[in-house]
Formats: structure tokens, C-alpha cells, sequence
């Protein structure tokens, strides 16, 4: 066996792999006010996996992640984290979790380091491996530079990576991250999922949710779809990508014309549907590649103008339509506090 | 059945929370932090250490004139009440403090680690403690400049300071529980004035109680601050004239305030550490 303290992620000799999931949620209820905010919500992830839990703001991830991370106590249904149940055994489950909340739980009025240390120190490792290890940690979530600056002074991006630092201080199995890119700018963003996925590298099993489909689907090995406060829909990001049947072909046509349809459903999966002024045409597709040229040539054969020509990756709204027939609401581009607002 | 990951069998592994030394050593870094914030915005401090040296000189030289005070100077007389009303007006920053960190999402973070709840409640009485023996040192520093001398022994002496500091920290837990049901810091800072106050004025702190009202005089000879007042005085070897008053509080004082004192951490401890359950619960 390896040295305990030279590695990253939990040795799976100290993590009895057995069939039993690392984080098991069943019929989890929780009503705020009026806010019937999970209603049922059944989640299951093996040890090592990372699960991916999609939904608009105000779908219930928030909530769902307090129940599990020990924060709400769920009106109804049970949870269990590790093997131990989050209600009767919290003390265990924080033994053994990581979190990462939405609003970053970092205490500004310390620097990086300060904020390391002190969540090393509180969770009893000795003072001077609690340096050591808010050493690493700044040195690995690239706060070097800033490990001396009081917190309140981060950029958004620096302020989640030190987040994510404190929640893996002292290498826990099993790890939280409520909406970890959300509100990032692109760079930082690209900068987080580099830095969560040299995170789960090392087997720790992740719940993580996201507002974004792509990310879900870079990061996680399987998704699950809330909305209301349900699991509407779950499977690895292919099996939901053909639910919704992949990408979508839009064609805009200088004028309607009888044989367009007819010269584009070889080259499209499922059935056409036509603007009322038949000037636009849309259908899922399976294979892009290659299919401009085609979808061109096609028309262009039968004598049909066109303007213009989109193939639109599925995206989160796209989930939601052919999930529940109805836009994802509220809109997903509205800021992330809403939901932290409203507890 | 186990199927449980098991703890990282691991120095790194956080140990059992509910061991004593554990706790405490929960409560030390904890009030480490508090520290650190108050070095890193010293206005924090003001009201222990400003305010007791306005407050002292203030009230000395504008009411000192007009409060002839039997047996010796006002200015005798109110440096243990200065210290009082000091003591008695900085507790609101436990409300404010404790309001503050249950306002921003730190809590959640430490509420998410396997350390033992109370902690977060006894870190904050104990910075707010050696910050209200700050506001002791100062009060007696600024008394001394301007000729307030005391009378008994070294050891008398640091009993008076001593028992006026246990008076504020069973106040501190009662204005902890005033933190647990504020909204937010302002309105924990406005309650707990709205309080504070009152309890510091309507005593013999900065004038004796004989010239009050019947009524006033009555809730004046029973407020704990009186007691306390009265204490130190004694202690001090200060001009106490409450000794007087055929009222128990002030025939006992010492014993009066050791009551009290008592009475606010059997009550107030227990309460805050429930408030900050149920405030914590959802």
C-alpha cells in the first residue's frame, strides 16, 4: 500500500467497494413556505462515478444537495452518504464530504491560506500538516499568487476554486459541488472543469450540478434531469442526447416552396416542421458531418432558395422541450442567486 | 452490514467531534478567526476602546461637576460604573458578530464539517471576551491619567476587574441569544442598544440611586448593573454609597453579582446554543 499522505484521492482499500452506491437518495421530499421545492427526488451514484444533476434554476438541485451535504433535514424520504444515513448519522457523513456550495462558503475577511488552514484545523488535523496541506492545495488550484490577499478581494473564478480547495482539504471521498461554473466567465470556467477533473481522477465519487448541459456532459458519467423538484429524466449524456434526437437542422428559405421538404427528409432523422409562412424548416438530425453541403446541394437541386442555414447542438432548453414539451423557465441566463435568494 | 467507506484510516482523518479536548480545540481556532477579523478591520474595536476613553471623559467632566457624590470625587465614583457601562454597551458586538456569520454562507461551511456545533457560540464568547478585557484595561488606564485612584489591596484590585468581567461574559450570552433571533447584524446592533442601554443607565453606574424617582429607584437597586457597580466599588475601595440601601443586591453586591452571572450562563448558554439549533435547521 501506498503511503496514506502521498495521495489524492481515497485509496480504494480504505473505501470497501461493494454494490452499495455512495450516495443513495430516495423519495426526498422538502416544502419551504409554499414552495413545494423536491418533490420525490431518487438519486443513486457508485463509488468513483460522477453524477451530473441538470436542471433550471429553482429545480430543486440546491435543495438537494443541502438534504445530502447534511444542511436540510428532507421532510420525507431517506438519504445516505458513504453508508450513513444524513439525518441520524450527520457526524458521519460530514466525516466523509466535501462541499461546494453555490454561494461560496469562504470567509472573507481571511486570506486563502487562513481560510485553508482554518478548515484543516477545524477538521483536526494538526497545525502544521493543516499549512502543509493549504500549501498544496493553493499551489494546485493556481491561488499562489493570491494565497496572502484577504478573500474579499477574489475574482469570481478564484473565489470557487478556493471553495472547491476547501472543500477537499482533507480528501474526502465523496464530494458536492452545487453549481461550480455559474456565473464564471468562459475562461474560468474552462479553468474549473481542468481543476474538477484532475479532482475525480483519483475515484472520489461527485454530485455535481450545473445549469449546462455541455457541462454535465463534460464532466459527469451520468445525468440526471430535475425540474419541480423531480428526476424527470437520467442516463449518460448520449442516451439523453438521442431522447431529444441529437442536433437540429433550421433552414430559413428565401420563399416557401413545395419540394423543400420533400428534397430534405433523406438527410434529416425525424419528421419536418414548417414555419405557417413555409419559409423555415427544422428537423432533428443524426449525423452532422458533412450535412451543410448536403442539405445545400439538395435543395439547390430541387430549385430551392436559401437564406440561410443553422445545425444547433442540443442544449439545455432543447432537454426540456423534448423532456416536458415546455421551455426550461425560469431562463436559464438569469443569475444564480435567485435560487439562494428564495430559501 | 458494513458498507460504509470507512473514515480515511489516516492522520488526515478528521476524529470523533464529541471528545472535550476536541471541542476545545474547535473553540480555539475558531476564536483564532474571530481574532483575525478584528485585526484585519480595528474599527471592530471602537467600542472597547474608544468609546471607554470618550465615555470616561465625558461623563467625568460634564456630570462630574453637578453629582456630589459623599465620601469622595465623583471621579472615584464612576470609574467602576465607566467600566460598567462599557462592559454592559459592548456586548451587542456578540449579537452582531454571531447575526454576521449566520448571515454570510461561512456557517454553512463549518456547519458542513464534523466539528461540535457550540464552538462557533463559545469561539465568539471568548474573543469577545479578551476583547472586553481590552475595554477593561482601557477604562482603568484612562481613570489613572486622570487621578482615579483605588484603595484596597493589588489583589482586590484585579477581583474587581476580574468579577466585572465574568458579569459581562454571562451578558454576552444573553445578547448571543438576541444574535440567534436578529434578522441581520443591524438590527442585532439596534436590539441589542435598545436593551443595552436602558440596563446600563437605569443603575447606579453613573449616579447614585437616591435621587430617583421612588419607582426608578426601586428597578435601579435591583438591576444586576447596579450590582455589579456596586461590586467593584467595593472591591476598588471607590466611594459606594449604594452600601447604604437596605436592599439586599446592594447589602451583598459580590454575592449578588456572583448570583447573576450564574443565572445568565445556567440560562443564556443553554438558550443560545438551542436558538442556534433551531435557526440552523431547515
Amino acid at each position: 500500500m501506498r503511503q496514506v499522505g502521498d495521495r489524492d484521492a481515497p485509496d480504494p482499500e480504505g473505501t470497501p467497494m461493494t454494490d452499495s452506491p455512495m450516495i443513495e437518495a430516495q423519495g426526498l421530499t422538502k416544502r419551504y413556505g409554499d414552495t413545494q421545492a423536491l418533490a420525490g427526488v431518487d438519486f443513486s451514484v457508485p463509488a468513483g462515478a460522477i453524477l451530473g444533476v441538470l436542471g433550471p434554476n429553482g429545480a430543486g438541485k440546491t435543495t438537494a444537495v443541502r438534504i445530502l451535504t447534511t444542511l436540510a433535514l428532507p421532510d420525507a424520504g431517506t438519504a445516505r452518504v458513504a453508508g450513513h444515513d444524513v439525518v441520524t448519522e450527520a457526524d458521519e457523513v460530514r466525516r466523509r464530504i466535501g462541499v461546494a456550495a453555490q454561494d461560496a462558503t469562504v470567509d472573507e475577511a481571511l486570506t486563502g491560506r487562513q481560510n485553508l488552514v482554518m478548515i484543516g484545523e477545524l477538521s483536526l488535523l494538526p497545525r502544521r500538516r493543516a499549512r502543509a496541506r493549504a500549501g498544496e492545495l493553493l499551489e494546485r488550484f493556481d491561488l499562489v499568487d493570491a494565497a496572502d490577499r484577504v478573500a474579499k478581494g477574489y475574482s469570481g473564478g478564484m473565489r470557487r476554486r478556493l471553495d472547491l480547495a476547501a472543500s477537499v482539504v482533507t480528501r474526502p471521498p465523496v464530494l458536492f459541488l452545487d453549481e461550480p461554473t455559474t456565473g464564471l466567465d468562459p475562461t474560468s470556467r474552462n479553468r474549473m472543469w481542468d481543476v474538477i477533473r484532475e479532482l475525480v481522477g483519483g475515484g472520489v465519487t461527485l454530485l455535481l450540478t450545473t445549469q449546462y448541459l455541455d457541462e454535465a456532459d463534460t464532466l459527469a458519467d451520468a445525468i440526471a434531469v430535475v425540474d419541480h423538484g423531480r428526476v424527470i429524466a437520467e442516463g449518460t449524456a448520449a442516451e439523453l442526447k438521442s431522447q431529444i434526437g441529437g442536433a437540429r437542422l433550421e433552414v430559413t428559405l428565401s420563399a416557401a416552396h413545395p419540394d423543400a421538404g420533400g428534397a430534405l427528409s433523406p438527410l434529416v432523422a425525424g419528421e419536418i416542421t414548417t414555419s405557417p409562412d413555409g419559409r423555415r424548416l427544422s428537423a432533428t438530425v443524426r449525423e452532422s458531418s458533412g450535412l451543410t453541403t448536403a442539405v445545400v446541394r439538395a435543395l439547390d437541386a430541387a430549385g430551392v432558395a436559401v437564406d440561410d442555414l443553422e445545425i444547433r447542438q442540443p442544449s439545455l432548453d432543447d432537454v426540456f422541450f423534448a423532456l416536458t414539451g415546455r421551455p426550461s423557465e425560469p431562463d436559464p441566463g438569469a443569475p444564480a442567486e435567485l435560487e439562494g435568494a428564495a430559501r | 452490514m458494513t458498507i460504509a467507506a470507512q473514515p480515511l484510516p489516516t492522520a488526515d482523518s478528521p476524529a470523533n467531534g464529541g471528545h472535550l479536548g476536541q471541542r476545545w480545540h474547535n473553540v480555539v481556532v475558531l476564536t483564532r478567526r474571530n481574532l483575525i477579523h478584528v485585526g484585519r478591520d480595528p474599527m471592530q474595536l471602537s467600542d472597547v476602546t474608544v468609546q471607554p476613553v470618550l465615555f470616561t471623559l465625558l461623563f467625568i467632566y460634564v456630570f462630574g461637576a453637578g453629582v456630589p457624590i459623599e465620601g469622595g470625587s465623583y471621579k472615584d465614583f464612576a470609574v467602576a460604573g465607566l467600566l460598567i457601562l462599557n462592559l454592559t454597551t459592548s456586548v451587542a458586538s456578540t449579537a452582531v458578530g454571531l447575526c454576521t456569520d449566520l448571515t454570510t454562507g461561512v456557517v454553512d461551511r463549518f456547519r458542513t464539517l464534523p466539528l461540535w456545533r457550540s464552538a462557533i457560540l463559545v469561539g465568539r464568547s471568548i474573543s469577545d471576551l479578551l476583547a472586553a478585557t481590552l475595554c477593561v484595561t482601557i477604562v482603568g488606564l484612562t481613570g489613572l491619567a486622570i487621578g482615579w485612584r483605588t484603595t484596597t489591596g493589588p489583589l482586590s484590585v484585579l477581583a474587581g476587574f476580574a468579577i466585572a468581567l465574568l458579569f459581562s461574559y454571562g451578558l454576552g450570552w444573553g445578547a448571543a441569544c438576541l444574535g440567534m433571533i436578529a434578522k441581520g447584524p443591524e438590527s442585532a446592533q439596534s436590539m441589542g442598544l435598545i436593551i443595552l442601554f436602558p440596563l446600563a443607565f437605569v443603575s447606579n453606574a453613573l449616579v447614585p440611586t437616591a435621587h430617583m424617582p421612588t419607582w426608578l429607584q426601586y428597578i435601579a437597586d435591583w438591576n444586576p448593573v447596579s450590582a455589579v457597580t456596586s461590586a467593584v466599588r467595593q472591591l476598588f475601595g471607590n466611594p459606594n454609597p449604594a452600601a447604604a440601601i437596605h436592599v439586599w443586591p446592594m447589602e451583598h453586591p459580590i454575592w449578588a453579582t456572583l448570583g447573576w452571572s450564574a443565572v445568565f450562563l445556567a440560562v443564556f448558554a443553554p438558550l443560545a446554543a438551542h436558538l442556534f439549533r433551531r435557526r440552523t435547521t431547515e
